[in-house]
C-alpha cells in the first residue's frame, strides 16, 4: 500500500482553523459572554425524542442507539419506543416540578403519529428542535447536495404540517456532510446542536447565512455514560452537579458558560434511575446562577 | 529471523542495579499533555481512516477544538498550581495554528516534544523519505516556534514504521514514549544514537481511561494515586518514573478536572521523594548517570542479544 501523494503537504497549515466555518477563538481571548439576569452558567438540557427503525439500512454507519440484532429484533425496538411512551413523561413531570425548560429535537418521522407527546412538549413551554427524517436518516457528503436538500426539504415540510417551524437543528447521529450547515441555514434554521468547540455558542458562516452553534457535551451524553461505559446513576448525576459547579466558578474568569446533557428517554426515563433523575433536576431548579433556557434562547443570548 | 521486534532485550525488573534521581528523590514524575490538532478533511492513509465516521466528524472535531480553546487554559492553570511543568506531545503544525498555545507553554519553560505533524497523518505506509521529512519537520518546526530542540518522540496517533526508532537514533533525539515495556527507562537497540524508551503509559492515559475504559472521574483519579502509591513505595528500592499522559479535550471537562486535581495533590503531597520533572530532563539524567550501568547490567546478568530493531544485525 502506498501513500497518497499529498500525505506530506499540508496546504490549510496556517494561522487559526483548518476549514472555513469559525474562526480560531480561544478561550482567553474572547469577549466575556453575559446571559439574562447576570446567571453564570446556561443550562441546555436536550431530549431527543428518535425514531429507531426494526430495520435499519446501517449505512452509512449505524447509528449509536439503533436497532442492530436480527430482524425482527422486537426486544430493542420495543424497548427504546419504551422511550417515547413511558419514559419521557417521567422526564417532562421532573422538568416541569422544577421549572426547567429543555430542548427536544424530534425525527419528523414521529410528528404525525406521535401529536399527543409533542402536544404535551409545547404546553410545558419547551423548545422543539429539527431532528431530520429519522434515526437511518444519516446526513453525510456522499448523498450528494440533491438528496440532502431534499431530506431537509421533507423535514422542514413534515413540521410546517403541523404547524411548527422550529429554529434549531440537530442531525440524526449528529452527523453532517461538509454542506450540511449551508443546507440548514437555506432552510431556515439558524441553530445548530451537532458542534461542540466552545463553552459558548459560536457563529458558524454558510452561504445561506449565520447558523449558531449551541453547544451540546457527548461527555455528559446519558446513553454514553450509563450504557456505553456502565457508570453508575450516582455518577452519572454527581457528574452533572460537579460540572455545574465548575462552571459557576468559572463564569467570573470566562464569562458564562454552557452546561449541556441530554436526558435520553429511553435512558434516563427508566423508572430505576428516576431518583438520579430528580437529584439532578431538583439541584438544577433550585440553583440561582442557572439559567434554564431553549437552544434559541441561548444563541440569541450572545447576539 | 527473530518473532520480537528487538528493540530492547529482555532485562527484568528484579535485582537491577538501584536508580536514584536528583536530589535523592526516589520516583520521577512527569505530566505529558497532548497538544493535537485533529483535521477536519485530511487525506486518507490506507491503513487507518482519520475519523471513526464519514468526514466531517462534526462531534469529534469539533470537541478536539474545545480542548484547544477551552479546555488547554483550564488544564494549564490546574496545572500551574503545584509548578508541574508539562511535557507536550505536540502536534507540530499546532506552532501555526494555534501559537498562542505555544507562547504560554514556552513562557512556563514547559517541554514540546514531537508528536508528528498532524494527529490525522499517520507513521503507516510511508517511505523512509517520508518518515525523515515528518521528523525533520518536527524538529525545524518547534525550532522555529521555541529555539529549542526537541528531545522526545511519539509517533502520530502512535503509528510507527519499522525504521521509526533507529531514525529517531540518527536524529539525536534522547527518548521515545511509544513503548510500554516497563516503569524505567531502558536504552533501545538501535543502529545508531542513545535512544531511551521513558516511560509514558498506556494505564494512565486519560484516553484508555476515559473512553476505553468507561473509567468516571473519580475511578480515574482513585486509580492514579492507587498507581502512584505503589511506584513510590518500589521506588525506594528501584527508582520509578511514573508518566501521566492527558488530553485537555478529555480531562479539562468541568465534570473531570477538580477529580484529577484532587489526584495531583496527592502526588503533590509527597513532594519529599519525588522529583517533578519532564521527559527530556529524565532521559538526560539516565543518559548521564545510568546508560553505561543498565548496558553492562544487562550484559553481565547475561540478557544481551545481537543485532538492533526488527532483524538489523550488525555486521
Amino acid at each position: 500500500m502506498s501513500l497518497p501523494e499529498d500525505y506530506t503537504a499540508y496546504p490549510r497549515r496556517a494561522y487559526g482553523m483548518d476549514q472555513d466555518r469559525y474562526d480560531w477563538r480561544p478561550e482567553c481571548g474572547r469577549q466575556k459572554v453575559s446571559w439574562p439576569g447576570g446567571k453564570s452558567v446556561a443550562g441546555l438540557i436536550v431530549v431527543p425524542v428518535e425514531e429507531f427503525m426494526l430495520k435499519p439500512s446501517g449505512k452509512p454507519f449505524m447509528h449509536p442507539s439503533a436497532v442492530n440484532g436480527v430482524y425482527p429484533d422486537l426486544r430493542q425496538y420495543t424497548a427504546r419506543d419504551y422511550g417515547n411512551r413511558v419514559g419521557i413523561f417521567r422526564i417532562l413531570d421532573t422538568l416541569k416540578a422544577n421549572g426547567l425548560t429543555a430542548t427536544v429535537p424530534i425525527n419528523a418521522s414521529l410528528l404525525e403519529t406521535r401529536r399527543y407527546l409533542i402536544d404535551q412538549i409545547l404546553a410545558d413551554g419547551h423548545e422543539i428542535a429539527a431532528y431530520g427524517l429519522d434515526t437511518d436518516h444519516i446526513h453525510v457528503t456522499s448523498l450528494g447536495e440533491e438528496t440532502e436538500t431534499a431530506w431537509i426539504e421533507q423535514t422542514r415540510a413534515a413540521f410546517e404540517a403541523i404547524g411548527l417551524r422550529p429554529r434549531a437543528w440537530m442531525s440524526p447521529a449528529r452527523q453532517q456532510s461538509l454542506v450540511t450547515l449551508d443546507l440548514i441555514a437555506k432552510a431556515g434554521f439558524d441553530v445548530c446542536l451537532d458542534w461542540e468547540q466552545d463553552s459558548v455558542p459560536v457563529t458558524m458562516g454558510t452561504s445561506g447565512g449565520p447558523v449558531s452553534a449551541v453547544p451540546v457535551t457527548m461527555e455528559l451524553d446519558d446513553r454514553a455514560l450509563m450504557i456505553d461505559r456502565r457508570q453508575t446513576e450516582q455518577s452519572w448525576s454527581d457528574q452533572i452537579l460537579a460540572a455545574l459547579d465548575y462552571l459557576k466558578e468559572r463564569a467570573p474568569v470566562e464569562g458564562g458558560q454552557v452546561l449541556s446533557f441530554t436526558l435520553t428517554p429511553f435512558v434516563s426515563g427508566q423508572p430505576s434511575r428516576t431518583w438520579a433523575l430528580r437529584k439532578v433536576l431538583e439541584a438544577l431548579g433550585a440553583d440561582d446562577a442557572l439559567w434554564s433556557a431553549g437552544a434559541s434562547a441561548i444563541a440569541d443570548a450572545v447576539k | 529471523m527473530r518473532s520480537d521486534p528487538n528493540v530492547y532485550d529482555y532485562w527484568p525488573y528484579r535485582d537491577r542495579p538501584k536508580i536514584v534521581w536528583p536530589g535523592g528523590k526516589k520516583l520521577a514524575f512527569w505530566v505529558a499533555p497532548n497538544i493535537e490538532f485533529y483535521e477536519y478533511n485530511p487525506p486518507v492513509n490506507p491503513s487507518r481512516p482519520p475519523w471513526t465516521r464519514p468526514v466531517p466528524d462534526v462531534v469529534n472535531y469539533s470537541a478536539r477544538d474545545w480542548g484547544n480553546r477551552v479546555g488547554h487554559w483550564r488544564m494549564m492553570e490546574m496545572l500551574d498550581r503545584p509548578g508541574i511543568r508539562g511535557s507536550i506531545s505536540l502536534s507540530t503544525a499546532l506552532c501555526d495554528h494555534h501559537p498562542e498555545i505555544i507562547e504560554a507553554c514556552a513562557a512556563r519553560d514547559w517541554e514540546f516534544f514531537s508528536h508528528g505533524i498532524y494527529n490525522t497523518r499517520y507513521s503507516y505506509n510511508m517511505t523512509e523519505a517520508q518518515e525523515r521529512t515528518i521528523i525533520e519537520d518536527a524538529i525545524d518546526t518547534v525550532m522555529k516556534a521555541t529555539g529549542k530542540r526537541i528531545r522526545g518522540y511519539l509517533a502520530p496517533a502512535l503509528t510507527m514504521t519499522e525504521r521509526t526508532l533507529d531514525l529517531m537514533g540518527e536524529y539525536d533525539f534522547w527518548y521515545t514514549c511509544d513503548l510500554f515495556h516497563d516503569d524505567q527507562p531502558q536504552p533501545l537497540k538501535t543502529r545508531t544514537g542513545r535512544l531511551l524508551s521513558v516511560p509514558y503509559a498506556l494505564e494512565t492515559n486519560d484516553v484508555i481511561t476515559y473512553m476505553v475504559q468507561g473509567m468516571d472521574p473519580w475511578r480515574y483519579a482513585d486509580m492514579l494515586k492507587r498507581h502512584f502509591d505503589q511506584l513510590l513505595e518500589e521506588g525506594e528500592r528501584s527508582g520509578t518514573v511514573m508518566c501521566i499522559p492527558l488530553h485537555a479535550y478529555l480531562v479539562a471537562h468541568p465534570n473531570r478536572i477538580r477529580a484529577f486535581d484532587d489526584a495531583l495533590k496527592h502526588i503533590d503531597g509527597h513532594k519529599a521523594d519525588i522529583w517533578t520533572t519532564t521527559g527530556a530532563e529524565i532521559a538526560q539524567h539516565y543518559r548521564e548517570n545510568y546508560w553505561d550501568q543498565t548496558i553492562a547490567d544487562i550484559a553481565d546478568r547475561g540478557f544481551a542479544t545481537k543485532g538492533t530493531g526488527f532483524g538489523h544485525v550488525a555486521a
